[in-house]
């Protein structure tokens, strides 16, 4: 399943690549690629529990920048 | 309110109580015993307000086991320099650091968005006729095969056929190209180009999804996401950088004092505020953040240009690349065919009647170029000698048309011409004369080699046709070097032979030379607009049928490319300098050492966006 999170306050590009990191390190997520000059995250994500890894995706994020915020 | 807004009124109240405590110093500070208390206190008040984020984030981040970041560092140093006693230095030195922070943050901000701006061609709204209403809805609920309205000064939504009426387009957005085009009814109209006039009833054949804006935008959106080995070299330079410059910082601090005087307590503040120095200048963020800022801004600038580069790699591989190689038919020529020239002259108008006669039914191309260029006046029995030409019989007149071996069956004298393709046309036994008919090079072929070759570049032609045909366009157009009578797979084979000592670059149409562009270091596939097979294999996709895009794009590569090196040497450089200066003790004399360490921080950075934000205008040479 393909997916597009649209992010705010992401501010630091280096936090961008943490992220991307951290994400493709979760089971279930296929690839991700954090851009963060148009503020989104693409995600290929399994379809099996893709809530539960939406909620991961989120939680990573915030531990990695909490002032960032996840549109989904 | 926003993230910016609480941070500048933050900055604000700190900076009030700063001045204060600095002019209370100055003043009563002899005067009152218990002054150094109250300095302690006004300033831990204008720190906390100002930096309590940095604290609380390097707290949390340590107890996630990540030290080496910005704000440990942050903390590091402030709390080191409220622990040799200069409280007004240390809240400064906070105050400074979000200061910067603030202006770095709105100017990657402002400087994303106008990118993001630029190329934001997506339409937001369409109007659609259901039961004889118009409706306005979002492009994505439309399905295939509605009828959708578009009014002068509108965005076409969606892919489809006009159905009634007709206007001028503005395709700029997409190709790039400037001039309007004219559309009218039959005719297939591309998502995101603007009608200019007159109002438009399209039927609509593709979804929002599949419509071309829509991959266009997906296809450089997500370009970044293919990383270039500048940005790699970055993203691993920092992974070291930073721990380096602290591991330093802390030998800085602990092995000279033991040489100079490891009882002395100036000795060790002097050389733990240069350790402090160190780790200022330790974030490695004006190379993280102005790298993948110029590529995007770079391929922004291309976009707006018609050329759509799928990643920052292909745009470093471009800018490098010393050999580029056209496929010819279809690129460099129009890939239809032409009269060009007909032998003799004076009988011109004879020569093309009889050959339209005897050519009119067949749908060779060449027969086509010719028909195109004189419609037959009467009909003909016509016979096709097949690898031959045609015999004509008219008004009981024997037309013969086609090549030497046809006037030799025939036993017909003639005049043989040698190069490129040519018709012979005889009547009633009697040689008339000769057509020649060859494909025609394209309007900017010329300028676009020459624009090549002067910045340094070898130009090859790869062509499947034979040698004579090859050799003509080839001298034509001033190409290095051309490689004629290839099939496919010798494509192929001689691009690997190319690319073993030079980065190589293949620009082909895109439909049958797939395998070509995908062996080649960048593909790029020309006028490829609506064509699915060309953007997936292409790695860079030029939306307009010309050749004047490939220098174009050259010239864009290597721009964004020096202005990357420009930021990668620069933010390094003028590190090294501070990390030198302040080990060797230059800036202990300049009242505010760290402040300094810290202006070079932020100042490269910003330094970097602004520099950064060029690749957006770099212009089309006239």
């Amino acid at each position: 399943m393909r997916k597009i999170i649209a992010l705010q306050d992401l501010d630091c590009a280096d936090c961008a690549a943490k992220m991307e990191n951290a994400i493709n390190k979760i089971d279930g997520v296929l690839s991700a690629s954090v851009n963060f000059m148009t503020q989104k995250i693409i995600l290929d994500i399994k379809d099996d529990n893709a809530t539960d890894t939406l909620k991961q995706i989120k939680s990573v994020c915030k531990k990695i920048e909490p002032d960032c915020i996840l549109k989904i | 309110m926003s993230k910016n807004k609480k941070a500048l009124i933050r900055i604000i109240v700190s900076l009030c109580v700063v001045i204060v405590t600095v002019v209370l110093k100055y003043t009563i500070s002899e005067s009152i015993s218990w002054f150094k208390w109250l300095e302690l206190g006004l300033s831990l008040a204008a720190y906390f307000t100002v930096g309590y984020d940095v604290l609380w984030k390097a707290i949390t981040n340590i107890v996630r086991g990540k030290i080496f970041d910005e704000h440990f560092l942050m903390t590091i140093a402030t709390i080191g320099a409220f622990a040799i006693g200069e409280y007004v230095d240390a809240t400064a030195v906070m105050l400074l650091y979000q200061i910067g922070e603030l202006f770095q943050r709105y100017a990657v901000g402002k400087s994303r968005k106008s990118i993001a701006e630029l190329m934001d061609i997506r339409p937001e709204e369409a109007t659609v006729i259901r039961d004889d209403l118009e409706i306005k809805v979002h492009p994505s609920e439309i399905e295939i095969g509605e009828t959708i309205l578009i009014k002068a000064g509108e965005k076409i939504p969606l892919d489809g056929e006009i159905i009634k009426g007709e206007c001028s387009l503005d395709t700029s957005a997409m190709t790039g190209e400037s001039l309007p085009r004219k559309a009218s009814i039959g005719q297939t109209v591309v998502s995101g180009c603007l009608n200019l006039d007159g109002t438009i009833f399209i039927k609509t054949t593709s979804t929002y999804d599949d419509s071309t804006v829509a991959k266009v935008l997906d296809l450089v959106e997500n370009a970044t996401s293919k990383k270039s080995p500048a940005e790699n070299f970055i993203t691993k330079f920092s992974r070291y950088y930073t721990p380096i410059v602290v591991a330093l910082a802390v030998i800085l601090a602990v092995v000279p004092p033991m040489f100079e005087g490891i009882s002395v307590g100036t000795v060790w503040l002097k050389w733990m505020r240069r350790a402090m120095m160190f780790l200022f200048v330790s974030c490695p963020c004006a190379l993280v953040i102005s790298i993948p800022l110029g590529f995007f801004g770079g391929i922004a600038c291309a976009s707006k240009n018609g050329i759509l580069v799928k990643g920052s790699n292909y745009l470093e591989l471009l800018a490098k690349s010393k050999i580029i190689a056209f496929d010819k038919t279809g690129t460099l020529t129009k890939g239809n065919f032409a009269v060009t020239q007909v032998v003799p002259e004076n009988k011109r108008e004879e020569i093309l009647s009889l050959a339209a006669l005897a050519e009119q039914y067949s749908n060779h191309p060449i027969a086509i170029s010719i028909c195109r260029e004189r419609k037959a006046d009467m009909s003909a029995q016509v016979q096709e000698i097949a690898g031959h030409g045609v015999k004509a019989v008219v008004n009981g007149s024997v037309i013969l048309c086609g090549n030497d071996k046809l006037m030799n069956d025939y036993d017909i004298e003639f005049s043989p011409i040698s190069d490129g393709t040519v018709v012979y046309v005889a009547q009633d036994g009697r040689f008339v004369g000769s057509i020649q008919i060859s494909d025609q090079i394209k309007e900017d072929s010329h300028e676009a080699i020459a624009e090549l070759k002067k910045a340094g570049v070898t130009t090859v032609m790869l062509t499947g046709d034979n040698n004579i045909t090859a050799q003509e366009i080839a001298v034509k157009l001033n190409v290095d070097k051309y490689y004629s009578e290839l099939l496919p797979q010798d494509k192929v084979t001689k691009l690997n032979e190319l690319k073993q000592n030079e980065k190589v670059a293949f620009v082909g149409d895109g439909i049958n030379d797939a395998p070509v562009l995908a062996t080649a270091d960048v593909g790029i596939a020309m006028g490829a607009m609506g064509s699915d097979v060309a953007i997936e294999a292409a790695d860079i996709v030029l939306m307009q049928d010309n050749p004047a895009s490939v220098p174009l794009a050259k010239r864009i590569a290597k721009s964004t490319l020096k202005i990357v090196t420009e930021n990668i040497v620069l933010s390094i450089a003028i590190k090294f300098a501070v990390l030198i200066l302040s080990a060797i003790g230059l800036l202990d004399k300049i009242a505010f050492g760290m402040i300094i360490a810290i202006l070079a921080d932020v100042g490269v950075c910003v330094i970097a966006i602004l520099n950064s934000m060029r690749t957006m205008f770099i212009k089309k040479r006239k």
